[in-house]
């Protein structure tokens, strides 16, 4: 049982943390959307630069991975992984991996939901 | 500084057309509305097609209460929201009839009745149909985000109204009175947010109906009714303090929002109604109810519009605003 | 415009401010976001435990399902109604970039599949795309340059 309740409260705690973070951007600094999110990738960038992202992770588990910072850190992951195996072009030819699931998963349903659905009023 | 023309042979609104959708429906002044299109899009392929069913429909039943035929009409006068106003094309060739179009935001429709008003009172025109239309679906799309977007609106914010109106001016018949107009100016605040349009509208609107009082030579007690186009439950505050600052202080009860109006305290309408179809369905619809049945006999109506562009606001520029009054009685036959 | 009389405008308007409840904005960000996640998590161990996933690829498979239920609640069309509620707390999350794709998709339907949908897919999303893929790259030059000097 432990295994499947594990990390669940730090999961709440740092997502919804995060998340109030996006928000007083939205209310307080009066930020878009659009900014707001700019704003989180690159944090996640920098952090995972940083080399902590990953060791945070360990212990926020999903609290890190669903908001839209890991999309910075899957990024800046997959330029490094790529730096150390094939140098300066690994840059380029890595960056993208980490975080295929999520686009091509995102770009396939949409268009489908495209095909399948009209906006409800 | 000029702008308000007072018709001595005063044109005549003869009829209405108001077309709503599934929201005005249930709004509170479903009752005044002609018809609905209850699922918003009907047969059209897309919300911009559906905003030209909505104005044609609601020019369509302007004619059949005249008992006139599109081609009776001398000059069809009508704009919306849309870029290049591609709704009120449509209705234009739907009608078949002489047409210009214009664009005035949210104060279209009384640009179109000054407008209408001074062909007919020049002589050259007897029957002219006006109209304007918006479309929420549609606007949300141009404007801010795509629909479904989950994206939070401030309470601040307007919700476009999904109808449009018609209204039939002649030079003789039966009807209302349209006794003056005044042209407002182009006014700019510095208002940069697109999501506060009634607090970026109010000092145009004050800016117009100050202007009409002073060149009418008349008071707010003269009328029974003063409204604003779509100002909106803060809007309409900003414009009674500016009002009272400038000595035209109106009986708070007389001052009326037609966005306010329109969709009551429904909830997602956040601070009101607002968009070109809203000031136009509750004109032809319910103000002119009020009018031919004499609950009151004189009006004055003050739509607003904030002419941005979605870049204009992005490029970092304020909104520029402007407001068109009507002065509308009812009375005997001119003639 | 007489600035003078902008000065007072101004001034009025705060007075007639519609205020926002941030207190109940900001609760409401953060329940949405931490219950997002906690969910996200519990599927998680779900499928580590019993799936016998390694938690990179377990990872990667919560995020396409949390994607997959994003897209249906979108399509349905109740994902703007739960984000007028939750604000951030469903923008912030992966959620919020599927539902930026989904939505732009579904709405450009009506100029077609290859001008609407394929064009418009990305007119939301892109922008954090650009903006991850720009700063992961400053890191990655960061890096390379230091490994090239030598400290790094």
């Amino acid at each position: 049982m432990h295994e499947l309740t594990e990390n669940l409260l730090m999961a709440f705690v740092v997502g919804g943390g995060i998340c109030l973070f996006g928000q007083i951007c939205f209310d307080v600094f009066r930020l878009t959307p659009a900014h707001t999110l700019c704003l989180l990738v690159s944090c996640g960038s920098v952090i995972s630069g940083l080399g902590l992202y990953d060791r945070l992770i360990d212990f926020c588990g999903m609290g890190l991975t669903l908001p839209i910072l890991s999309f910075g850190n899957s990024l800046t992951n997959g330029a490094l992984q790529g730096l150390r195996d094939y140098g300066f072009w690994g840059i380029f030819l890595g960056m993208f991996s980490p975080v295929s699931a999520g686009i091509a998963a995102a770009v396939c349903f949409s268009f489908f939901a495209a095909l399948f659905f009209k906006p409800k009023y | 500084m000029k702008g308000t023309w007072i018709f001595n042979n005063a044109p005549l609104i003869t009829a209405g057309g108001a077309v709503g959708g599934k929201d005005e429906k249930n709004g509170p002044l479903a009752a005044y509305f002609d018809s609905f299109f209850a699922d918003d899009v009907t047969q059209a392929n897309s919300y911009e097609e559906a905003e030209g069913f909505f104005l044609s429909r609601a020019a369509q039943i302007a004619l059949n209460k005249a008992s006139l035929s599109s081609g009776d009409i001398d000059l069809f006068i009508a704009g919306d929201l849309m870029n290049q106003i591609t709704s009120a094309t449509y209705t234009a060739a739907y009608l078949n009839a002489p047409y210009l179009g214009i664009f005035s935001a949210c104060a279209t429709v009384c640009e179109a009745l000054a407008m209408g008003g001074l062909a007919v009172a020049s002589g050259k025109c007897q029957k002219v149909l006006v109209g304007s239309v918006s479309h929420n679906k549609s606007a949300e799309r141009q404007f801010r985000y795509p629909n479904e977007y989950g994206s939070q609106k401030p309470p601040t914010c307007q919700k476009t109204a999904t109808a449009a109106g018609a209204l039939l001016l002649a030079d003789k018949g039966q009807g209302i009175m349209l006794e003056s107009v005044t042209v407002g100016r182009v006014v700019d605040y510095g208002i940069n947010d697109p999501l506060n349009m009634g607090a970026a509208m109010a000092p145009a609107a004050a800016d117009t109906i100050c202007k009409h009082f002073s060149q009418t030579k008349t008071s707010p007690a003269d009328y029974d009714l003063i409204l604003s186009g779509d100002l909106g439950k803060m809007g309409r505050e900003l414009l009674f303090d500016l009002l009272s600052s400038q000595g035209y202080g109106p009986d708070k009860q007389r001052l009326k929002d037609c966005g306010l109006l329109l969709y009551g305290e429904q909830k997602d309408a956040f601070c009101g109604g607002s968009g070109a179809g809203c000031i136009a369905s509750v004109l032809a619809g319910y103000l002119c109810n009020l009018l031919q049945n004499r609950v009151v006999t004189r009006i004055l109506v003050a739509a607003t519009g904030a002419l941005l562009s979605p870049n204009w606001v992005k490029q970092g520029n304020t909104i520029p605003c402007i407001s068109h009054a009507v002065s509308l009685r009812v009375g005997d036959n001119n003639a | 415009m007489q600035s003078q009389e902008v000065k007072g405008y101004k001034s009025l308007m705060k007075k007639h401010e519609v205020k926002k409840p941030l207190f109940k904005s900001f609760s409401a960000a953060f329940l949405f976001g931490g219950g997002l996640c906690a969910a996200a998590q519990f599927i998680f161990n779900l499928f580590v435990r019993y799936g016998g996933w390694q938690h990179d690829q377990a990872a990667g498979i919560v995020l396409v399902i949390v994607i997959a239920v994003t897209t249906l609640v979108t399509a349905l069309g109740y994902y703007d109604n739960l984000g007028q509620i939750a604000g951030a707390g469903l923008a912030v999350p992966i959620s919020g970039f599927a539902n930026s794709m989904v939505c732009a998709a579904i709405d450009d339907r009506s100029e077609g599949i290859v001008q609407g949908v394929a064009t418009g897919s990305f007119k939301l999303a892109g922008a954090v795309i650009v903006f991850g893929c720009v700063s992961a790259f400053i890191v990655g030059i960061i890096y390379w340059l230091g490994g090239l000097l030598g400290f790094l």
